[in-house]
């Protein structure tokens, strides 16, 4: 996975799944059709007129694929609806210096790739794409690398073997249980 | 010598992907309307049964209306939701306690109540408050709906194992501290992402001397802290409330207390608090960490920023037993449980509510509310002022009718003060059921001390 993007940054801490998708859209029974409700409480004043201070409704940004967000992204809840909202929006991957556990299984699991850099070069990152809205972005699944060609920003990320694996060869990780049957099974015969 | 949490895991590990990868099987599941559909469309696509279906409980909680419950739901996409569900269950041959039931009602109150909880279990919902389980001496942790697919096709997950992380607290408490005051104020401590990564054990007099109720009100805010669960050790007072609720052999009892940590093994992180320098809390920001003493100003919280103050409408130096309220929730699977439910009324009977306030008592399930009905709370409730409702998560995500109006102030015993979580433009502040009872009475928020015989 390789992906060169414009960003959308957004220098707000502890953003939480609510903020991500408020409960009054938690109501669908599909996974599609949320990324217009987005950020609503912070991206529209009402009936969706938005809100020209918010970041996701920059002109300059369309099209952004990638998220940089404040530390401890994704706090709260667990509902699958907030990635859910992030890739329909079009979002791959999201850059933060730490996210919440449920949030950070729930993107890996709709193929949004978490990346989470030391707090200094986020705020070196965060800092640069506030200032430079067309700015592009550069980022390597396989090389665990975050670059900005224009200004030099280059930093490797972590990232956990198996999950890599996954999300580079398509390793579904319910295929992979559902596989696991019959292993399984054997297990409650042994423990249970 | 290992942890509680470590003997669990262990033992219910299937398999080792890579080094801190495993497959690890799963006792309980419990699933509610909201998590749950996309779900079982998944398990349709593959064309897959529930595994285990024994092992998965069903309810509807989170947008079931708190009155005339035995109507159809009006909020026609709530309406469609809890139905799925209906059908989804039959379909599948998972057992449900939908609306009316009288065992329906918050997932985190039905599971403990029914029995279904038991020490030694991992346990998973798709809700981030299945840390509740964890007072049992239970791994119990939210989970998102891709995992919910998983544990009904394989009743398994793949999971990365947590550091642990041991929280103390010893001492005496301080008169009108509750469980709720004892996790705000460790949260008020650590932060929202002070726990991000562990899984928490509490340990201490303070924890082992509370009821099954405060202990899961204390589990269920781990998450709270960004830790995927927290749990407490098996004792008497668990296996006392287990076996009043269900059968159980002494070999079962023997082997529960042989999973406790034993003397001496190691925590990847330690910390601890003394009980009395706690007193009675509220929170004051839009995060569950920005928990202060009643009688202390918003910026005597540590981690209130200025878009909480903002937000909130809150300067820095405003002392919060000032602040006047407009409404008060008593309810959630926080504090939802007939525990909570006594203490309130105790503190509310024979007074009435301040007129401007308007004041929700929502019991976290039918048993609960049963319960209260038979001990008389609903008539103290209901002759304060108070409007006593039927089971569900309510105003604390309000994703029904129960939403609190933009601008207006709550207190609320549920979990989370996020920016709109009861509705957009609420504003949350965070607190036990006995102070939200005194607050309800004064009109402002209030220190439920001088209330206490």
């Amino acid at each position: 996975m390789k992906l060169s993007s414009k960003v959308i940054p957004l220098n707000i801490e502890n953003i939480d799944t609510d903020q991500l998708i408020p409960a009054q859209f938690l109501k669908l029974t599909t996974k599609k059709g949320y990324g217009k409700n987005l950020f609503y409480n912070w991206r529209y004043f009402h009936d969706y007129e938005p809100n020209p201070q918010f970041e996701l409704n920059n002109p300059l940004r369309e099209g952004a694929q990638v998220i940089i967000g404040g530390n401890n992204f994704g706090c709260g809840s667990s509902r699958e609806h907030a990635a859910w909202a992030i890739a329909d929006y079009g979002i791959k991957a999201v850059i933060t210096s730490q996210f919440a556990d449920i949030h950070k299984g729930n993107l890996y699991n709709n193929n949004v790739l978490p990346i989470e850099i030391k707090p200094d070069e986020l705020s070196v990152l965060m800092n640069y794409f506030l200032e430079n809205s067309s700015a592009i972005i550069d980022v390597d699944l396989e090389n665990q690398t975050v670059k900005v060609e224009e200004s030099g920003f280059n930093v490797k990320f972590e990232i956990a073997p198996f999950k890599k694996k996954c999300l580079l060869e398509g390793v579904d990780e319910i295929q992979y249980l559902i596989n696991m049957k019959e292993e399984i099974a054997e297990f409650e015969l042994n423990n249970y | 010598m290992k942890t509680l949490f470590d003997k669990i895991w262990d033992k219910h590990v299937v398999k080792s992907i890579t080094e801190g990868v495993d497959v690890v099987f799963i006792d309980q599941h419990f699933i509610h309307e909201v998590t749950s559909p996309q779900a079982f469309n998944g398990l349709r696509e593959k064309g897959q049964k529930v595994f285990r279906p024994e092992r998965t409980l069903a309810t509807a909680d989170h947008n079931v209306p708190t009155i005339n419950q035995h109507l159809p739901i009006k909020d026609k996409a709530s309406f469609h939701q809890v139905e799925s569900l209906t059908n989804n269950c039959k379909e599948f041959g998972v057992e449900l306690f939908g609306i009316g039931h009288k065992n329906q009602g918050i997932v985190h109150v039905i599971g403990p109540d029914l029995g279904k909880t038991q020490p030694g279990m991992t346990i998973v919902c798709g809700d981030s408050h299945t840390s509740t389980h964890g007072a049992f001496g239970a791994i119990a942790f939210g989970i998102g709906t891709s995992q919910v697919e998983q544990v009904l096709a394989s009743q398994c997950l793949v999971l990365n194992r947590p550091k642990s992380m041991k929280i103390e607290v010893n001492g005496t408490l301080n008169k009108g501290v509750t469980a709720k005051d004892v996790v705000l104020y460790i949260i008020s401590k650590l932060g929202t992402e002070g726990g991000t990564g562990f899984f928490v054990e509490y340990v201490g007099n303070v924890f082992s001397e509370m009821s099954m109720e405060e202990r899961m009100t204390v589990c269920n805010m781990s998450i709270e802290m960004g830790a995927r669960g927290g749990m407490v050790g098996i004792d008497e007072v668990t296996i006392n409330y287990v076996q009043s609720r269900v059968h159980l052999s002494e070999d079962k009892i023997e082997g529960w207390k042989a999973l406790n940590t034993d003397d001496g093994a190691e925590f990847d992180k330690s910390v601890r608090f003394n009980a009395t320098d706690i007193y009675p809390m509220i929170t004051v920001g839009t995060a569950p960490d920005t928990g202060i003493t009643i009688s202390k100003t918003v910026d005597d919280a540590a981690f209130i920023t200025e878009k909480a103050k903002k937000y909130m409408g809150f300067n820095g130096e405003d002392k919060i037993n000032q602040q006047e309220i407009d409404f008060v929730f008593i309810g959630s699977c926080t504090n939802g449980r007939i525990e909570d439910l006594r203490a309130a009324a105790e503190i509310i009977k024979g007074h009435k509510k301040a007129e401007k306030v308007e004041a929700w008592v929502v019991p976290g399930s039918m048993k609960v509310r049963e319960e209260a009905i038979e001990e008389g709370l609903d008539k103290i409730f209901i002759d304060a002022g108070f409007e006593f409702r039927e089971p569900g998560c309510s105003a604390c995500l309000a994703m029904n009718d129960d939403k609190i109006p933009s601008g207006a102030i709550c207190v609320s015993t549920s979990n989370r003060n996020f920016e709109g979580r009861q509705g957009e433009g609420a504003r949350t502040l965070l607190s036990s059921p006995i102070t939200a009872a005194a607050s309800a009475l004064t009109g402002r928020v209030t220190d439920p001390t001088k209330y206490l015989n």
